[in-house]
């Protein structure tokens, strides 16, 4: 059975690892031995379970999308509903784990990255929640698309702070995290928000998400009484993706398919689709797939979705892809948003454009896939991208519109 | 493996009792044509090592001063290759020891094989890489060795004796001892960790300690210049290239610097 592990020192394969300043080393040390801890402790995780469930909405429902079924004439299509979850993704999971982390570490200031601000979001969250200070960068360009997410960090009482270096997105903005996680780092917890960067943060980030694949693969059971065919979900660093995958790693029927921006077309720069043809390199203190130019410098990238515009992709996906367990594919600006539409229209659901790109290959596949049942991981709610949405819907955004 | 320009003159500097400079600047910054001039203006100076930045476009380690450098750079089209081209055109006049410094992306991209055999054949005489813990370069060191490359690794104030001692195993040439905990940029004064650190460190170690990070001024270099081998001066080097990039005296500028630095760092001694 195939199994997904990191070694000792934090690499998925060849993937993963401290690729770190030395002054992190030590402290990337001390976080292990005290997540490694903390996951032992039944203490520990009956906090963490209670907020999940009382706090966070745990568990989300894993709900049949019969009219998108229907109208397809293919898959059974199921919905894992972490649109649902408070603050309105998956996100928030990790934050709590992380946060409680922080707190037995005895750490009093926080600090995070966001692109599409839904990970800064949960952050201000549980910080607003335990009396924590909180400091979240985001990239300039991130914070014009998704204003929304600035002003409700804001209202929750965490400072953002803009980056304008590079390409003025999530990169850029964990790059600055790190600058001032270097700096800071006695006093310091450095909450990351996705599958990325140096060990422990990949091991730790795919833990704190895996309850949806738990969750996903007991409901399927009971549901249909067998485990699906296929799982969907959108991958930037990929959080929402490891944490639905890693339940079925083991199911070998069960295919898995990662989706990843594909933005405006093929073109480096044009899109975030890292699976298709980039070489492995290091960024941001991990070895994985790395969009790049010639001379190893990293290629500036592009999506509608501000949560998969990222150069690399997570080491425990790359490992995976070169296994051949999960497969990586991607869909376009416009497939993710004609996906948005068909899926608020049929089933009443506005898709965060992250989770769009996951919803849109289930489409793509499921009319040739009679008998067959699919799972897509809704992994947050569109309301931050209604500004985005209107821009490119037009048509819609006429005060005497009848469309 | 050959004592590298590193290691002799490390070895020269011992013999007069005098700590080293090394002066670090982003190779095609303000342009590729105008580095060689630069390195011999702080050699002229008094520093004794160069460190040659090949620029990254996500550096992480560096402060605001670097960065632009790097962007600089890059937007010059720097790349490993031309950075090896100036190594070349630099070893036609001067024999001063040169070390690659970078981060890990661009450097494995270029290959490490290709890299070591290349930037020996350059005249480069060692390698540090920002980014590369000694956990990750297990692998990468026997290539950069084999060519006769030295590898330097930097330690930390956040390092404990254990990790001191795998940086120490690790090194050759040097070691880096990074002031405090941060980017790169300048300060106003000397980081109060550097003391314990280079005790610690020297506990374990007889290779020379190179300390960095913050150090601008004379008085600063003359702090470390006490206790360490040699200083390192990267930021207060490139912020003089950017405010003078276009100026006809920048390279006696950068030359006034580096002699107000080197002295500051020998005076310390003198006194002792």
């Amino acid at each position: 059975m195939i199994t997904s592990q990191p070694d000792a020192h934090g690499h998925f394969g060849p993937y993963g690892g401290r690729y770190v300043p030395e002054v992190l080393m030590n402290p990337l040390e001390e976080l292990e031995q005290a997540y490694i801890a903390a996951r032992k402790d039944p203490t520990f995780q009956a906090e963490l379970n209670d907020l999940l469930a009382n706090y966070a909405g745990r568990p989300t429902p894993l709900y049949y999308a019969k009219r998108l079924s229907t109208n397809l004439d293919g898959a059974e299509i199921y919905i894992k509903r972490e649109d649902l979850l408070h603050t309105g993704a998956h996100k928030i999971n990790n934050c709590l784990g992380q946060v409680l982390l922080a707190r037995r570490m005895g750490k009093k200031r926080i600090i995070a990255e966001t692109g599409a601000g839904q990970h800064g979001v949960a952050t201000a969250t549980v910080c607003a929640l335990f009396g924590l200070k909180c400091r979240v960068y985001m990239g300039e360009e991130d914070m014009r698309r998704q204003r929304l997410n600035v002003f409700r960090m804001r209202l929750l009482g965490a400072e953002v702070v803009g980056v304008g270096t590079g390409s003025k997105t999530l990169k850029d903005a964990i790059s600055e995290a790190m600058r001032d996680w270097v700096t800071n780092v006695a006093d310091t917890y450095y909450l990351l928000g996705s599958a990325l960067g140096s060990h422990p943060y990949p091991l730790m980030v795919r833990d704190f998400h895996s309850c949806i694949g738990i969750e996903a693969r007991e409901q399927i059971l009971k549901a249909t009484g067998r485990l699906p065919d296929s799982i969907f979900a959108c991958v930037g660093g990929g959080s929402n993706a490891i944490g639905i995958f890693h339940a079925f790693i083991g199911d070998a029927s069960v295919k898995l398919i990662g989706i990843e921006a594909g933005g405006r077309g093929p073109e480096l720069g044009e899109h975030a689709a890292r699976m298709t043809g980039s070489l492995p390199g290091v960024l941001q203190g991990a070895y994985s797939y790395l969009l790049q130019d010639a001379d190893g410098q990293v290629a500036l990238t592009h999506s509608i979705s501000a949560g998969l515009d990222y150069a690399m992709i997570g080491p425990e996906h790359a490992w995976l892809a070169d296994r051949g367990r999960a497969e990586y594919v991607n869909c376009s600006d416009a497939e993710a948003l004609d996906a948005a539409c068909v899926l608020s229209r049929t089933e009443g659901l506005i898709p965060a454009l992250e989770s769009s790109h996951a919803v849109a290959e289930a489409i793509k596949q499921a009319p040739g896939a009679k008998g067959q049942i699919f799972i897509v991981s809704l992994s947050g709610r569109g309301d931050k991208d209604i500004d985005i949405y209107r821009e490119n819907l037009k048509d819609l955004d006429e005060p005497d519109t009848h469309k | 493996m050959s004592p590298t320009r590193i290691s002799k003159r490390f070895e020269q500097l011992r013999e007069k009792g005098e700590p080293g400079l090394v002066a670090y600047i982003t190779a095609g910054d303000p342009s590729l044509e105008r580095t060689p001039d630069l390195v011999f203006a702080l050699e002229r100076g008094g520093a004794d090592f160069i460190e040659l930045g090949v620029p990254f476009s996500d550096p992480i380690a560096d402060g605001p001063v670097i960065q632009r450098g790097s962007a600089r750079a890059l937007a010059n089209g720097t790349n490993v290759a031309k950075v090896l081209d100036i190594a070349r055109r630099v070893r036609e006049k001067s024999q001063i020891p040169l070390l690659l410094f970078s981060y890990m992306n661009p450097l494995l991209r270029y290959g490490f094989e290709r890299l070591a055999k290349d930037a020996v054949a350059a005249g480069i005489d060692g390698c540090l890489l920002t980014d590369l813990s000694v956990e990750e370069a297990e692998h990468h060191l026997g290539a950069l060795r084999t060519a006769g490359l030295d590898t330097v690794f930097l330690a930390a104030p956040t390092s404990p004796p254990e990790r001191l001692a795998l940086v120490a195993r690790y090194s050759t040439g040097f070691i880096y001892l990074v002031s405090r905990t941060g980017v790169t940029g300048e300060q106003d004064t000397v980081s109060d960790a550097v003391g314990p650190l280079v005790a610690a460190t020297r506990k374990l170690t007889s290779l020379p300690l190179a300390v960095g990070f913050g150090i601008a001024k004379a008085r600063d270099a003359a702090v470390v210049g006490a206790i360490a081998e040699a200083v390192v001066v990267g930021s207060a080097f490139v912020r003089l290239i950017e405010n003078n990039a276009a100026s006809p005296d920048l390279d006696a500028k950068l030359e006034a610097l580096a002699r107000e630095l080197k002295q500051g760092a020998v005076s310390a001694r003198k006194k002792t």
